[in-house]
């Protein structure tokens, strides 16, 4: 069998570095098993409490007013267990959840406190305890980990990236397969209205022409004409198409007999300082992208579904509170998701910390109480049998006072 | 003595310089030379390679032959697919596979055809090798004062790649590099009598009336290089010159010319075929040159080179280029006066601008031309080296400026009427470049880049972006990023 190699036309708008890294799962193979782990990693700072509500919260509904998802709401989340419900934006998640496919870890952090974008991401992907540079990634170091135990195998895995460039959690020294979808994305919304934002307290005449364009896109949205490549943000039917594109086809590389087993890719646009749109609007867009995607993911996974394991995990979370401009701001603790059929899915894993402002992480933010990193060493652990010892050394650095989680894949 | 908003020491002085004669900044550059921006790009002008590209590519004959091959090994290829195809039809019975070699030639005839790795086009593959010299020069000049002086005199006497394209790189790299520290009267004889702007501007399809192929043909002249030459390229519209005027010029160029690209030993390079020229004396802005072949187009390009008119507008233009859409009349005037006193040396009329304290206010009244602001961002992140070539021209294209290909022969315009509504297409760009440079610091690269000049509202909003891809592309996108 030959080893996949994506074709001319997959690799147009990627970068063209294409390594294979012939090192398995060594362990897990000789269980029988045949491990897919897929990193999705959300950038901008995913709000975990629009995400997944704790609808049980005695203090939910005076926390959030009427921007507090509920199960009886005009759009009823859709609940997961007594306690909290899910999006009413993502159906399939929900599906799955009942399915036993997924676990919602909440009120769960990466060690990182403060609350820059940058600095945030660099820690989630790095791995490290601290911020600040780094030239590799955890899940790089975890497959590179697996290297002396592994046997050199034409059919074995290598480390997958999607986007055009690849993302920190993929960086290191295991070679890098990357592939990014074809289709390039015009600036998001939320970008141009960042520069509006600029030019307007800083060069009108730019500003002008900015808003003049944003109108032309709208009334060509409205008109229903063409919107790929235009001017003024993609609408939601790209950001799905995208999503669903780059998650989709991921799942289609991982899903090969000969493909990649481990793969990691970043879906942007998160950061809902204004009009977050819960329910409806922009978070609700793009939780629905999410979903779809997940979806995409199971389906093109085909039987290998069964194998697989799909970590979700955003650099921080966002203020418990909603701001004044109907946003939330950039705040700690959050929901991380884990789906694939490899899980004793089924269960949100949380030590809830309470919504009441002494119960608050500063008075703001939902309080961390489950460290991600938990997580992801169990699912390492279990999934790929990456030794423990190396996730605590190398692979999450300085986390031997983190246990792997047990028991959230299913046993052989 | 330079007022208080013409520092012309200083990091602000240096990135202002970088921003606006230059590409830019590369990082760490604004600190290399703010105790001296002027002596910077002083010290490119005497660099003694200035202007040249390093890279080996063929001459414009060389490319034009090669592409007149390539074009008639296709041709030939598509007629013996169609005859296959058609004696298939006869015969009914012909299998595709029964006949190898001609199988193979229906295959070659089409290159869309079958799993091999598809080649770019010869006459596509030149240009972008063209392109990628020239954009490398830029990206990694010093200053890149020089290559910005290419860009304008290119842009000035442009062609277009669209009905030549296998000279497109050549012509700049033959006609315009070796003059643009050199004199203006040279680089007009260059252009002019490269086979490039020949063939654009229909010169080697004109005749004289009364020439021997005029007459054995029964043809005549073609008026629009020695038009474009007096409006556009010396004295400028409305200087006084009448349609008289640009007869006679016509009928003095007639017999620049071309050897065929066809012709398989020079074909592709100048030549003055006198069985082409009008014969006898022509009248010129009211100088009367005897018939001397060549040499009588020679010396009218001498004197409407050092012509006021054309001394005036070259200052104009300039000036209109590096510092204002409408640039100070004081700052013309310097240029001017440099431009006449020293017979139209363009590296004294270089550092006139530099030198002049018009040239250093603090006020950014320009908007960096699309190649300008694409080049300076791939520049200060090092970008050039992860996106292709192709991707760099597309991007061009996408914000109206492709490259050698302007829509006319007046060139691209480089006015903020002209390029502002083009700004948000730009974010799209900097967004699609801003996905490949996202390994960057975004701060640091604000601090390279624009760092003295950054205003706090910059500085936040680069600060609080979501992402460090979105923090590139506000980057890119900040009024002190495109203005300069």
């Amino acid at each position: 069998m030959k080893l996949h190699a994506p074709s001319r036309r997959e690799l147009l708008c990627g970068s063209g570095t294409l390594f294979g890294w012939a090192f398995l799962p060594k362990l897990a193979f000789a269980e029988g098993r045949d491990p897919r782990f897929l990193a999705i990693v959300l950038r901008g700072a995913l709000d975990g409490l629009a995400t997944v509500a704790p609808v049980g919260d005695p203090d939910w509904i005076a926390l959030r007013g009427d921007e507090a998802l509920i199960v009886g709401g005009k759009t009823p989340a859709l609940p997961l267990d007594d306690f909290f419900a899910v999006n009413p934006a993502m159906p399939h998640l929900h599906g799955m959840f009942h399915d036993g496919e997924a676990i919602v870890l909440h009120a769960c952090a990466t060690p990182y406190r403060e609350r820059s974008h940058f600095d945030g991401q660099d820690l989630l992907e790095s791995g490290l305890p601290n911020a600040g540079p780094s030239t590799s990634g955890w899940l790089n170091r975890a497959l590179a980990g697996l290297a002396p135990g592994g046997s050199i195998n034409p059919k074995g895995s290598r480390v997958f990236a999607v986007g055009p460039v690849t993302p920190l959690i993929a960086r290191g020294p295991a070679p890098v397969l990357s592939w990014s979808p074809q289709r390039i994305m015009p600036a998001s919304e939320d970008t141009a209205a960042r520069l509006l934002d600029l030019y307007r307290q800083s060069d009108l005449k730019l500003a002008s022409v900015l808003e003049d364009s944003a109108k032309l896109a709208a009334i060509e949205q409205s008109g229903n004409m063409e919107m790929a490549q235009k001017p003024g943000g993609p609408g939601p039917a790209q950001i799905r198409a995208y999503f669903a594109d780059a998650a989709g086809n991921a799942a289609k590389f991982l899903a090969q007999a000969d493909g990649p087993r481990v793969g990691a890719l970043a879906l942007d646009g998160w950061d809902t300082h204004v009009n977050e749109g819960i329910a409806q609007g922009r978070l609700s867009q793009l939780l629905g992208a999410l979903d779809e995607a997940l979806n995409a993911i199971k389906i093109n996974m085909g039987p290998a579904w069964s194998q697989t394991v799909v970590a979700l995990a955003t650099e921080f979370g966002r203020t418990a509170r909603i701001n004044g401009t109907d946003g939330t701001d950039h705040g700690t603790a959050t929901v991380a998701l884990l789906v694939g059929g490899a899980l004793k899915g089924g269960r949100v894993l949380a030590d809830w910390p309470g919504l009441k402002p002494a119960n608050l992480y500063e008075n703001r933010d939902l309080k961390p109480t489950t460290d991600l990193r938990a997580a992801l060493k169990g699912v390492l652990k279990d999934h790929l049998r990456i030794d423990e010892r190396a996730l605590a050394q190398n692979v999450f650095r300085g986390s031997g006072g983190v246990k792997p989680m047990p028991g959230l894949v299913k046993a052989v | 003595m330079a007022a208080s908003d013409q520092a012309t020491v200083g990091p602000k002085a240096a990135v202002l310089a970088l921003h606006r004669f230059g590409f830019g900044p590369a990082a760490g550059q604004i600190e290399a030379i703010a105790s001296d921006p002027r002596g910077a790009l002083l010290a490119d002008l005497d660099r003694p390679s200035a202007g040249t590209l390093t890279a080996d590519l063929p001459s414009s004959a060389q490319a034009a032959r090669a592409v007149f091959d390539f074009q008639a090994e296709r041709r030939a290829q598509q007629k013996l697919a169609l005859r296959i195809q058609k004696a298939a039809e006869t015969s009914g019975e012909m299998q595709a596979d029964a006949n190898p070699a001609m199988s193979e030639a229906a295959a070659m005839a089409e290159p869309n055809n079958g799993a091999r790795p598809k080649q770019p086009p010869l006459p596509q593959e030149l240009i972008f090798n063209e392109a990628k010299a020239r954009f490398d020069a830029a990206t990694d000049a010093d200053i890149g004062f020089v290559e910005r002086l290419v860009w304008f005199w290119s842009n000035h006497f442009c062609i277009s790649a669209d009905k030549i394209p296998a000279m497109a790189g050549p012509y700049e790299r033959e006609a315009i590099r070796p003059h643009v520290l050199g004199r203006f009267g040279d680089l007009l004889q260059a252009v002019e009598s490269h086979p490039a702007m020949l063939f654009f501007l229909d010169n080697v399809e004109s005749m004289g009336p009364d020439s021997v192929a005029g007459i054995n043909r029964d043809k005549g002249l073609n008026e629009n290089l020695a038009r474009e030459t007096l409006e556009l390229h010396t004295l400028g519209v409305r200087s006084g010159y009448s349609q008289a005027d640009v007869t006679s010029f016509a009928k003095v160029l007639t017999g620049w010319t071309w050897i065929p690209p066809s012709e398989p030993e020079r074909g592709g390079e100048f030549v003055f075929n006198k069985l082409l020229h009008e014969p006898g004396p022509q009248t010129v802005l009211g100088e009367t040159y005897p018939d001397t072949g060549i040499d009588q187009g020679r010396a009218v390009l001498a004197d409407v080179a050092r012509h006021p008119a054309t001394t005036e507008h070259m200052a104009q233009e300039l000036a209109g280029h590096f510092i204002a859409d409408t640039p100070p009349p004081t700052l013309v005037d310097k240029l001017t006066r440099s431009f006449k006193d020293s017979g139209g040396d363009l590296r004294e009329v270089a550092k006139t601008l530099i030198g002049a304290d018009e040239s250093w206010t603090s006020q950014r009244q320009k908007l960096k031309t699309p190649a300008v602001w694409v080049a300076s961002l791939l520049r200060v992140t090092g970008g050039q080296t992860l996106i292709p070539i192709g991707q760099i021209m597309n991007a061009q294209a996408t914000l109206g400026e492709p490259l050698w290909r302007p829509p006319a022969p007046n060139g691209f315009s480089d006015t903020e009427a002209a390029l502002i509504d083009g700004v948000p297409r730009r974010l799209d760009i900097a967004n699609a470049f801003a996905a490949r440079l996202a390994m960057v610091d975004p701060l640091a690269l604000l601090q390279s880049s624009i760092g003295p000049l950054a205003s706090k509202q910059t500085r936040d909003t680069i600060a609080h972006a979501e992402t460090r891809r979105q923090a590139v592309a506000l980057l890119a996108m900040a009024p002190e990023f495109l203005r300069s």
